[in-house]
């Protein structure tokens, strides 16, 4: 009995070791992968290195600096305009800017619209590193870091307050890119049940993340609902959330067309020869997209513009500011767009992207500092300082590089696993059942030869 | 006939029981909380200039205590910030010249409570608007603010969001604002707002040749804590008239009212176009 007790005991032991060992060469081995993978590949002294790494060092610098000193040393920002370019350029600009993840999923796995499932993965990664590095920017910007969580923790919740639902999204719409972009991650590390258990987890995280994508973009906008004192008249509208939520479809496109432009040029050999068939046909379609959904929100600027009455605004240099930004930033755009994919020339739409995220630069900065508090004279104006432009050039650097690294080794571009086409199916008479795979003809074959 | 009446008697009960339950709701809301919301009265025809209230603000704020002999200061426009709550400005005008406190406007239903993402802006029972140190300091507080009162410290690594807080440990021990004592002229009278309102609507009656005929802060952004008389027009003695009589944090409900709609019906409609798509393509 003891003997049998001992020996039991003895196997579980032995067992667990082997389990363990199992785990640990497991584990061994992905860190080896990892470590590997680490490596940066090709050449490091490239001009975009050369540039950037400079940028990346000094912002970190600054951003420790000015993270134990205090918002005064290296901002700009005064109790007259209390959110720089941290907040006015970063979240308000990278955010719709970081729009195209959600159109495109809508797009892909929303509407089976397969044309773009080659650069739907690509966008989505774009997305999730620009949500991340805008969360950044935003705990740099906060004069109290540290309690950075407590709205997501409970102390306490500020339900009543837009920022409040704005700061929720971020992080919930973050853990749906991060669904949404998961398979790839699983693929890389070779993990194939895993995957399969993700990807079946991408169309909720679509959805959910759409329904998000449509509150906090609105939201950005909500946030300047309360500055009604502050915000020019021509800028100024009720409809603030809708035309938020509706420039961020052609902004998020235009920087899906610059994007897929960039890595076209630097990635195409990670890219499938599918793709770059099909690449033309693509960048046309987005360019249809955007020239219609620029123009909707052309549509709607014009409708809250006349509902707001301020037509008198418009005969100042303010009202040629706001004409310059409406037709020459979007409607101009809107048309070259569809010039563009009319005469499917790519440099026509690759212009017209351009100017479109320049148009929403200009909107963007205009609701968060340059018509906001328009009436407060030049000199106590604010400009972002050295300190400020750095660090945001370097969030932006820091983005592209692991853009890159994430490129150069996860399967990004290649075509997702095709399904295989469903089994034909045909009835056989003779013996008054169905048959796949055209196993009756064999049948048939065989029944003659008998 | 009798059916008439019926229907008669029926409806008025009816339309009696609403309207008593209403009114009952309404006076045991009423009884039910016996602060009320406190105000100041800021009677720029007594102003003397003085600057006792700065002293007296910075000196219950642990602040630094400026100087009330230096007249240099009246020179320049002040504002308030994060070293001084509260500041008086000259202002030349028809009537000669005018003395105008300024400091948080403790609105009935502030901006910058319904801005706070974690409550640390707090409308009080007493009408005070105080800050807690749960604040994150994104200051968007500032940003909603339409009289721009909160301020931040921004040299500092932890700083806080400072504005006046209407003395809110003075009152809740029953004594006034230190401003508030320390005037000596009278030119700020401190009680719950109803109290306040009527002691300004009897000076403009009795006196209707020294003031204007208006209360600034009566209607403005549905109400402030800070309630303002005067001889000469507001927008010469630089408060601002241009704030409309609508709460600050209505404009932010259509939007937040839009949220659950979206959340609930949003999904459910892409899950339907998904499924519609999909059947149209196989």
């Amino acid at each position: 009995m003891d003997q049998i007790a001992r020996n039991t005991e003895k196997s579980w032991f032995l067992f667990l070791v082997f389990k363990l060992l199992h785990l640990g060469i497991h584990l061994f081995g992905f860190l080896i992968f990892l470590v590997r993978e680490l490596k940066p590949k090709g050449k490091i002294l490239t001009p975009f290195n050369v540039i950037t790494l400079p940028i990346i060092v000094a912002g970190a610098f600054f951003a420790v600096e000015h993270m134990f000193e205090g918002l005064s040393t290296g901002t700009n920002v005064s109790q007259e305009f209390p959110w720089g370019i941290f907040i006015g350029f970063n979240v308000m600009v990278g955010v719709p800017f970081a729009g195209g993840a959600y159109v495109l999923a809508f797009l892909v796995y929303v509407l089976n619209f397969e044309k773009f499932h080659p650069i739907v993965r690509a966008t989505v990664l774009n997305g999730f590193l620009a949500y991340a590095f805008y969360a950044s920017a935003i705990f740099l910007d906060l004069g109290r870091k540290w309690n950075i969580l407590n709205p997501i923790i409970g102390n306490e919740f500020g339900v009543n307050s837009i920022l409040f639902l704005v700061a929720w999204h971020f992080l919930l719409y973050m853990l749906a890119e991060l669904i949404e972009f998961s398979p790839t991650v699983a693929e890389w590390v070779g993990l194939e049940r895993l995957k399969k258990i993700l990807s079946s987890m991408t169309l909720g995280a679509c959805v959910f993340g759409i329904a998000l994508s449509t509150l906090h973009q609105s939201g950005l906008g909500g946030l300047f609902m309360m500055a009604k004192n502050k915000l020019h008249p021509l800028w100024y509208s009720e409809f603030i959330p809708m035309l938020f939520f509706a420039s961020s479809i052609p902004a998020g496109l235009s920087v899906v067309i610059v994007q897929e432009t960039i890595t076209r040029r630097f990635f195409s050999h990670r890219m499938s020869e599918s793709y770059l068939r099909n690449y033309d046909d693509i960048f046309i379609w987005l360019a249809r997209g955007a020239a219609l959904a620029l123009f909707v929100y052309f549509f709607l600027k014009v409708l809250a513009f006349i509902h707001e009455k301020s037509w008198v605004h418009l005969w100042s240099p303010w009202g040629a500011w706001f004409l310059f930004e409406v037709i020459g930033l979007v409607l101009v755009p809107s048309f070259l767009f569809h010039f563009g994919q009319a005469r499917r020339d790519r440099r026509i739409i690759l212009f017209a992207a351009i100017l479109t995220m320049l148009g929403i630069i200009v909107n963007r900065l205009n609701y968060s500092m340059i018509a906001f508090k328009w009436y407060v004279p030049f000199s106590e104006r604010y400009f972002p300082s050295l300190q400020e432009i750095t660090i945001t050039l370097a969030i932006i650097s820091t983005q592209l590089w692991i853009f890159r690294w994430v490129v150069n080794r996860m399967p990004v571009y290649e075509v997702p696993h095709v399904e295989e086409p469903e089994t034909e199916r045909t009835f056989v008479p003779e013996l008054g059942f169905t048959m796949a795979n055209g196993g009756e003809k064999i049948l048939k074959k065989n029944m003659k030869e008998v | 006939m009798k059916r008439r009446e019926f229907l008669k008697v029926a409806l008025s009960t009816l339309s009696a029981l609403s309207i008593s339950g209403l009114s009952t709701k309404k006076a045991m809301g009423f009884y039910a909380c016996p602060k009320e919301f406190h105000a100041v009265l800021v009677d720029t025809t007594r102003c003397i200039g003085c600057r006792s209230c700065e002293v007296a603000c910075a000196d219950s704020h642990g602040l630094l205590i400026p100087d009330p002999e230096d007249k240099t200061v009246f020179k320049t426009l002040r504002k308030t910030d994060e070293k001084r709550l509260t500041v008086v400005n000259r202002f030349e005008t028809e009537k000669g010249e005018v003395y105008v406190k300024t400091q948080c406007m403790h609105c009935c239903q502030p901006a910058c409570v319904a801005a706070c993402l974690v409550k640390a802006m707090k409308k009080r029972e007493e009408g005070p608007v105080t800050w807690s140190e749960n604040c994150m300091g994104c200051r968007y507080c500032m940003v909603s603010c339409p009289f721009d009162m909160p301020k931040f410290e921004y040299d500092k690594a932890f700083g806080r969001i400072v504005k006046c807080d209407m003395c809110y440990g003075r009152i809740i021990k029953g004594k006034v604002p230190a401003c508030v004592e320390a005037c000596p002229s009278e030119a700020l009278t401190f009680g719950t707002r109803r109290d306040i309102l009527n002691e300004a609507k009897r000076r403009i009656y009795t006196k209707p040749d020294t003031y204007i005929p208006y209360i600034y802060g009566e209607k403005e952004v549905a109400g402030t804590g800070f309630l303002y008389i005067s001889s000469v027009p507001f927008e010469k003695i630089g408060l601002p008239t241009n704030l409309g009589f609508k709460a600050y944090p209505e404009f932010t409900v259509p939007f937040l009212y839009s949220v659950p709609v979206i959340l609930i019906l949003w999904p459910a409609f892409l899950l339907g176009m998904h499924y519609a798509t999909k059947e149209g393509r196989k």
